[in-house]
């Protein structure tokens, strides 16, 4: 049977090129392998090979034509016994080439915000049971509890990174637990987050439940390839077939005089990666409940949390076993006259300011996100229609920051209720400094957000 | 036959590579390695027209003269092993059982590919056939199989991993990262070392000071050897050695096989950084599948005909994959939302 030899496409974009010169004439016979044919790209000369065996029956494009049109037939290939004469129709093709597929350049329909906008349905259910006895607890203690009690429930739980053993953890999350669970199960790594995150992934893809301990989330910019490209979007590369269930945690954002290569808030980098869930608690109750339900989930979770508040008290719920489902802000206190939203330490910030405004007459809703991807949109929208004024709160830099995401929503979704901009109070956009009283500046204050929501209400 | 020369002859102790010459190895397995390896380089012949027809798209990294690795490799393993590679992925799929439509079909990136068009040549996954990708970030795959391994090894189940990649990803330092703590831990892991000799463009004496890459592993405590990937049985016995140290609890264990790869890089390498004499060569004289194709012949085990009988079986094999993976619908848009949670 007579093949057409068609004009190829040598590179991703390649349209058409030039057909630089003939290495075969009519009647040589070919081999699998052989060059056939220089052709010039908008990049190179390539060589063009043969990919069949037999007579060079005709060719059909002249050498040094350019612009021919990838696909186009250029020569006619005839096997054993056959005649060229009998092969070349060229203008009606013997095996008409198989239209390549339309490039499929639309955008699909955006997913839900767009489209209903007041549609908004917060979820105000209770976290817990009303008169659930409380107990007091450190954000430290509650995390330890929710790994202990996971990896109680789950023998596929393990915790991996570094010293997070014998030492006890760098920051004692992990106290206790090598003597409870034992070293397969509690694994002190060598200090190589790029290697160990990705063998944890390895691992997740094996059916394991990694927790993977950053010492803090500075030293996760080390592992960021495994993160992204490996843990977040292996279930959509297979098409469903594997994913990562496992949680990255550890501190995140500043501490206090550590300078800038270990004071930096990752929450909006991570937050803008379809794959990961990303977490990031004030309270204990939360970081127990949310890690909880991290720790269960079948994605990968990245759990931020803050060396400041690991110290502090709070109450939690005294139960066996409770969790906090993701994409469900907490409305810490509720107001009139402006909507504060933030999370983790930045509630710190928000919830101090609103005490402040309160002494003012000022009277301030203040919502903690507690998840940053699934996140609580509706939340968010609901109270702004209350207030009709929003101020963002977080330790970030102030560039492609969450608040900038939120107030894109509040506009799109709740234009009409604004009463004035939103205003997004963040770090300063610059790396943090050492000195006591420039690394004081570079931080989101209670202050400023006094300030800022004295201006949104025009006070 | 031709003296067969290694294609990495520097020097390097190859302590498996010899036996093969006189090989005792049967009729079917010698017919079975010429059947897989076979269908490898016709799929990806295939593939690469297919691509010059734009019904693939993107990158594209063919396999075309390292057939015998993975070849020789899937016959050292057993049900429930597991590999992990790299982004070229294609002849690692075919070997460990996959179904050549599938295969093709994600190629083209339609609803029938194993990942329903939604991977592409280098991000294919098949748990079935527990073949864990397919990754296109250079030495990604070697913690990732390392993990896999860890897996396992916390399972007890006595499974093995191959995480194979290549000589330019033996320059990535988490590959050394990967090697301290596969030891560290005994991880049943065989880091299979796929030298063909050049990183893209960029050829090992320009890329590499000391070239022999599995002496890196003794820095670590890791056992290793060079392997000759031109001939399949000399990579199947030394694959069986390797599976049994790591099911012995004597992981991991490195491969470094000295193969080629024929063609470019990916199919738009103008190929450059070599000379058409140095690839001519080589095909002429190493080829793997010509060294089978001599061992049966020789050994009168097949008959010329017979062999071209399996060549035509092959081609059809090859063609309805193709016909599929030109008929499978585009994924439907609704795919676009899919499977980015569980």
């Amino acid at each position: 049977m007579a093949t057409e030899i068609l004009m190829p496409a040598l590179s991703p974009t390649m349209e058409e090129g030039t057909l630089a010169k003939w290495l075969v004439k009519e009647g040589d016979v070919v081999k699998s392998g052989q060059i056939l044919a220089e052709i010039e790209t908008d990049k190179a000369t390539m060589e063009f090979e043969a990919v069949d065996e037999g007579t060079i029956g005709k060719l059909l494009v002249a050498e040094g034509t350019a612009g021919v049109a990838v696909n186009t037939p250029i020569a006619v290939l005839v096997g054993e016994g056959e005649s060229a004469e009998v092969a070349a129709p060229a203008a009606a093709p013997t095996a008409a080439p198989t239209e390549a597929p339309a490039v499929v350049a639309a955008a699909a329909p955006a997913p839900a915000p767009a489209a209903a906008r007041v549609m908004v349905q917060p979820d105000t259910s209770p976290d817990w049971p009303a008169g659930t006895p409380m107990k007091t607890m450190t954000v430290r203690e509650a995390l330890r509890e929710a790994m202990s009690e996971e990896m109680t429930r789950d023998e596929t739980v393990y915790l991996i990174g570094e010293e997070v053993g014998e030492y006890q953890g760098a920051y004692k999350i992990s106290l206790g637990l090598l003597d409870q669970f034992g070293a397969k199960r509690v694994i002190d790594t060598p200090i190589t987050e790029h290697g160990f995150a990705g063998i944890a992934v390895g691992s997740a893809f094996g059916g394991l439940r990694p927790i993977v301990e950053f010492m803090t989330f500075n030293f996760a910019m080390q592992a960021m390839d495994q993160i992204i490209n490996s843990a977040a979007k292996t279930l959509y590369m297979s098409g469903g077939q594997m994913g990562s269930p496992m949680v990255f945690r550890g501190p995140n954002g500043a501490a206090a005089r550590v300078g800038a290569q270990h004071s930096q808030d990752y929450a909006a980098w991570f937050a803008m990666v379809p794959g990961l869930k990303v977490v990031m608690p004030y309270s204990a109750a939360d970081a127990k409940g949310l890690l909880k339900t991290a720790i269960r989930d079948n994605n990968p979770v990245i759990f931020l949390e803050n060396e400041i508040l690991y110290g502090r008290s709070f109450e939690v719920p005294d139960l066996e076993d409770f969790t906090i489902p993701f994409g469900k802000a907490r409305v810490w206190r509720e107001g009139t006259d402006v909507t504060l939203v933030s999370f983790g330490i930045g509630m710190a910030h928000a919830l101090e300011a609103a005490d402040k405004l309160a002494a003012e007459g000022i009277s301030a809703e203040v919502i903690d996100l507690r998840t940053l991807r699934p996140i609580d949109y509706d939340t968010v929208l609901a109270s702004v229609m209350k207030t009709n004024r929003c101020v963002t709160v977080e330790e970030g830099w102030p560039v492609g920051s969450i608040g900038n995401h939120l107030s894109a929503v509040i506009m799109e979704r709740a234009f009409d209720y604004l009463d004035a901009p939103v205003i997004n109070c963040a770090g300063k956009d610059v790396p943090m400094p050492y000195a006591a009283n420039l690394e004081k500046h570079a931080l989101i204050t209670s202050d400023e957000v006094v300030e800022a929501v004295k201006k949104v209400t025009y006070r | 036959m031709a003296p067969r020369k290694s294609p990495a002859s520097k020097g390097v102790e190859t302590p498996a590579a010899k036996a093969t010459e006189k090989s005792n190895t049967s009729k079917d397995e010698l017919l079975k390695y010429y059947r897989e390896m076979l269908l490898i380089r016709r799929f990806e012949e295939k593939a690469g027209q297919l691509y010059g027809m734009g019904l693939i798209g993107g990158f594209c990294h063919l396999y075309i003269g390292q057939e015998a690795v993975v070849v020789g490799l899937e016959a050292a393993a057993e049900e429930g092993d597991k590999r992990i590679t790299s982004y070229r992925d294609h002849g690692h799929m075919l070997a460990c059982g996959l179904d050549p439509k599938g295969v093709m079909a994600e190629l083209t990136g339609r609803e029938g590919g194993l990942s329903k068009g939604k991977g592409g040549s280098m991000h294919m996954f098949s748990k079935d056939r527990h073949f864990y990708g397919g990754h296109g970030i250079v030495g990604a795959q070697v913690p990732l199989g390392a993990g896999l391994a860890f897996a396992d090894k916390y399972k007890g189940n006595g499974r093995v991993t191959f995480a194979y990649f290549g000589d330019g990803a033996a320059n990535q330092g988490q590959v050394y990262e990967t090697y301290n703590m596969a030891e560290l831990w005994n991880l049943p892991v065989i880091f299979v070392i796929e030298n063909n000799q050049y990183a893209m463009g960029t050829s090992m004496k320009r890329s590499t000071k000391s070239t022999t890459l599995w002496g890196r592993g003794v820095a670590y405590g890791i056992k290793g050897e060079a392997v000759d990937g031109m001939d399949v049985l000399a990579v199947k016995a030394a694959g069986e050695r390797a599976v049994a140290a790591c099911r012995a609890g004597e992981g991991p264990y490195i491969l470094e096989i000295n193969t080629y790869r024929y063609r470019g890089h990916s199919m738009s390498d103008p190929a450059k950084y070599r000379s058409r004499e140095e690839v001519q060569k080589m095909r002429e004289e190493r080829d793997a599948i010509e060294h089978v194709r001599e061992l049966l012949l020789q050994g009168k085990h097949a008959s010329d005909d017979d062999l071209k009988a399996i060549d035509r079986e092959i081609k059809v094999i090859v063609n309805e994959a193709a016909e599929f993976a030109k008929e499978s619908p585009e994924p439907a848009l609704s795919e676009l939302w899919t499977d980015i949670y569980a």
